[in-house]
Formats: C-alpha cells, sequence, structure tokens
C-alpha cells in the first residue's frame, strides 16, 4: 500500500483556553503547563463530522490529482460519528457523490492507523484501487464540560488519506487490550419497556494516570516493533508522528526513544486532542508548509479507547 | 539499593533535586510533582524494578509508593 495524498479539515469556530476559563475553573497557564494545548476548533452552526471529512477528503483527492468516480471504498475512522447510524462514512459518500462501499471503523483514536491496516488488505486482495481514508471526530460532544480535567483536551477535525497499492507501507503493528474500565463514555439504555435496568448516559471518562503510562509504554513498544520489523533503525526516520493527545505524553515517548525534538511535529498546541483525526491532519499540514516530501520515512503511533494501539513504518508516496 | 533509595535517585533525576532534601514522609504535592509526575515516576521504576505497579488514589506520598511496590515484589 502507498499513501497518494493527505487532506484535513477544521471548523471554523477557534476556542482559545481563556475563553474556557470564563466559565471552569482553569486558566490558560494551567492547560498550556500540564497538556501544551492553547486553543482548539469545536464545530459549530451547519458543520458536521461527515461536512468536515468531506472537506479533508477533497482535499486528499485534489492532491492526488483524483475525482471520487476513482475511489472504490471509503473507510471513516471515528470514535462516536455523526449519528449512532447510518455509518459516517456513508454520510461522507453521499456528499461526495461516491457510489463505492462505505463503512466505520472504531477503534478509538488508534482507528486511522486501524483503517490503514485493513485499506492495505483490500489493496492487496487487488479488486480495488484506491480506498479513501477519512478520519472524522468531535469528541467534544462526548466530553464532560463540567469536568475540566478532561474537558480542555480535546478539538474536532478531520484528516484524509488517498491509497493505492504500493511498497510504502513496510510494516505495521495492531493491537487491543480489552480495558473499558480507563477510557470510555456510554449511550442512555432508550425506552424499551422489556429492557431494565436502564442504562444512563455517561459522558467521555479518562483515568489520566493509567493513560498516561499505557500510551508512553506501548507507544514505544510498537514503535521499536515497526522498526525492527520494517529493518530500520531510530535514527532513519524523518519523523515520528504520534497521536496528539498530550504534550507531555509526546516528550516522554521521544525521550525514551532518544530522538531529536524536530522529528515529532505536532499539531496539539493550536488544535487539542483531536482523536484519530491527529495524525492526517498532522501530515496533511506537513504537506501544505512543506516539511512532508514524497520518499520520506515515517512512523506513525496512535493508542486510544478500547485499550487499542498501533503503528506503522510509512514511506510516504512510494 | 532499597525501594525508598530508588525512588529518591529516579526523584532527584527528574526533578533536579538534592537526594539528600527527600525524605520517605515526602506528599507528591510537597514535591510539586502533578499527576501525569507521579505516573512518570511510576513507569520509571517499573522500569527500574520489573515490578508492576498501580496507580490508586492511596498513592499520596513517597512511603505510599515504597509499601505499593515492596508488596509487589
Amino acid at each position: 500500500m502507498k499513501v497518494l495524498s493527505f487532506g484535513h479539515a477544521l471548523p471554523a469556530q477557534e476556542i482559545p483556553n481563556n475563553k474556557l476559563s470564563e466559565f471552569m475553573e482553569t486558566s490558560d497557564e494551567w492547560i498550556r503547563s500540564h497538556t501544551g494545548i492553547e486553543s482548539r476548533y469545536i464545530i459549530s452552526g451547519d458543520e458536521t463530522v461527515s461536512s468536515l471529512g468531506v472537506r479533508a477528503a477533497k482535499m486528499a483527492l485534489d492532491r492526488a490529482g483524483l475525482t471520487v468516480d476513482d475511489i472504490d471504498y471509503i473507510l471513516c475512522a471515528t470514535t462516536c460519528g455523526e449519528m449512532i447510524f447510518p455509518a459516517t462514512a456513508c454520510l461522507i459518500q453521499r456528499k461526495l457523490g461516491a457510489k463505492c462501499p462505505a463503512a466505520d471503523v472504531n477503534a478509538g483514536c488508534t482507528g486511522f492507523i486501524y483503517s490503514m491496516d485493513m485499506a492495505d488488505a483490500m489493496l492487496r486482495r487487488g479488486n480495488v484501487k484506491h480506498v479513501l481514508l477519512v478520519a472524522a471526530e468531535q469528541v467534544t460532544r462526548l466530553s464532560d464540560w463540567a469536568d475540566r480535567s478532561t474537558s480542555v483536551l480535546f478539538g474536532d477535525a478531520a484528516g484524509a488519506a488517498v491509497c493505492t497499492a504500493g511498497d510504502g507501507l513496510k510494516s505495521i503493528r495492531l493491537t487491543a487490550t480489552g480495558r473499558p474500565d480507563v477510557l470510555y463514555a456510554k449511550m442512555d439504555g432508550g425506552n424499551c419497556p422489556f429492557s431494565e435496568p436502564k442504562m444512563k448516559a455517561v459522558p467521555l471518562q479518562m483515568s489520566g494516570q493509567e493513560i498516561f503510562k499505557y500510551a508512553v509504554t506501548q507507544s514505544c513498544k510498537d514503535i521499536r516493533w515497526v522498526l525492527e520489523h520494517g529493518g530500520m533503525k531510530a535514527g532513519d526516520i524523518d519523523y515520528y508522528v504520534l497521536h496528539q493527545a498530550n504534550r507531555r505524553i509526546l516528550e516522554t515517548a521521544r525521550s525514551r526513544l532518544k530522538q531529536p525534538a524536530g522529528k515529532f511535529p505536532m499539531n496539539i498546541t493550536t488544535h487539542g486532542n483531536t482523536g484519530a483525526a491527529g495524525i492526517p491532519a498532522l501530515l496533511s499540514e506537513m504537506t501544505e508548509d512543506g516539511r512532508l516530501q514524497t520518499g520520506q520515512t515515517l512512523v506513525l503511533s496512535a493508542f486510544g479507547a478500547g485499550l487499542t494501539s498501533g503503528a506503522a513504518l510509512l514511506q510516504y508516496n512510494v | 539499593m532499597s525501594t525508598y533509595e530508588t525512588i529518591a535517585k529516579l526523584l532527584a533525576e527528574s526533578k533536579d533535586m538534592d537526594v539528600k532534601d527527600i525524605r520517605p514522609d515526602m506528599g507528591f504535592a510537597e514535591l510539586e510533582l502533578d499527576s501525569l509526575d507521579v505516573a512518570e515516576l511510576v513507569m520509571n521504576l517499573e522500569d527500574e524494578l520489573g515490578v508492576p505497579v498501580e496507580i490508586d488514589e492511596s498513592l499520596r506520598t513517597i512511603a505510599d509508593l515504597v509499601a505499593k511496590v515492596d508488596k509487589e515484589k
């Protein structure tokens, strides 16, 4: 599999930290020093998860020099989707005017890496030529805005990638460890009269310390695995593009991998944690500013609800 | 090296402190460690000793951490 291009989209509404301190007991200084986040974008007005996904998809298609008729499959990585059903991928398919199959992938913030693995399998089978991967998130809708420890972390965004057959994906590793106790959100139980007791909706809950430990140790394990199985050394990599969850997770992982800061690009400062969208959105922004060039070697690594994790060793556009 | 000495060494390294200024009865708040600093300390301790340590609300002081690790050993 090779990735031909990336795209991204952000909501119009930008919310800096000082907007949050207007209604919750927090401060710009605290959020910056504890998370590295200065502002985030939040969906409002006519914007939806799928409309962001469509904008990201169109950018990726334009950059690949393709049209929607060239796409044979759409996968959308999303933590909560726009609706319970139909799949956000189908909403994106309709808005794009595509006619190919479309389905969602829910692997928490690791969804984009999981969807890369699925695209690779489809492309190896040979009955599809181009797969459109979209990661579209509205995590702010799941957040508990009365909980200052988690709500300040998240933002909304979409990223996209166009993939075709090739040798760019050198190695990939996925893991899952069922731990619904440390990172979860629940929907309500509906009104079926025969279903008792009713499950109550619970907004996003996260055990910060457990997730921090898991994120750092699992990301480092996954990254070392893909390097070893891809026949490369840590120093051979141009960029380590990690899930943008918290600046301190990124810096602790980087220090354990003994790599320079310049190899760990970030968009968490301006975007917050945008779930599965963070990695493809960042790669799209790196395309825009020229940091990402054809032939460069990347390690992508993510972790998320599940718990899930994944890493990929990818040579871009090769 | 005892568990306490290992913790004091890790803390001294990460917080740029003198080991002599660290005492077992010191709380994490007194050491100016926030929740993620404690998670990082526990992670480094797990690496150093090869013992898994679950973080919970009972962990407030260095002595609490020593007791938890020694129980797992």
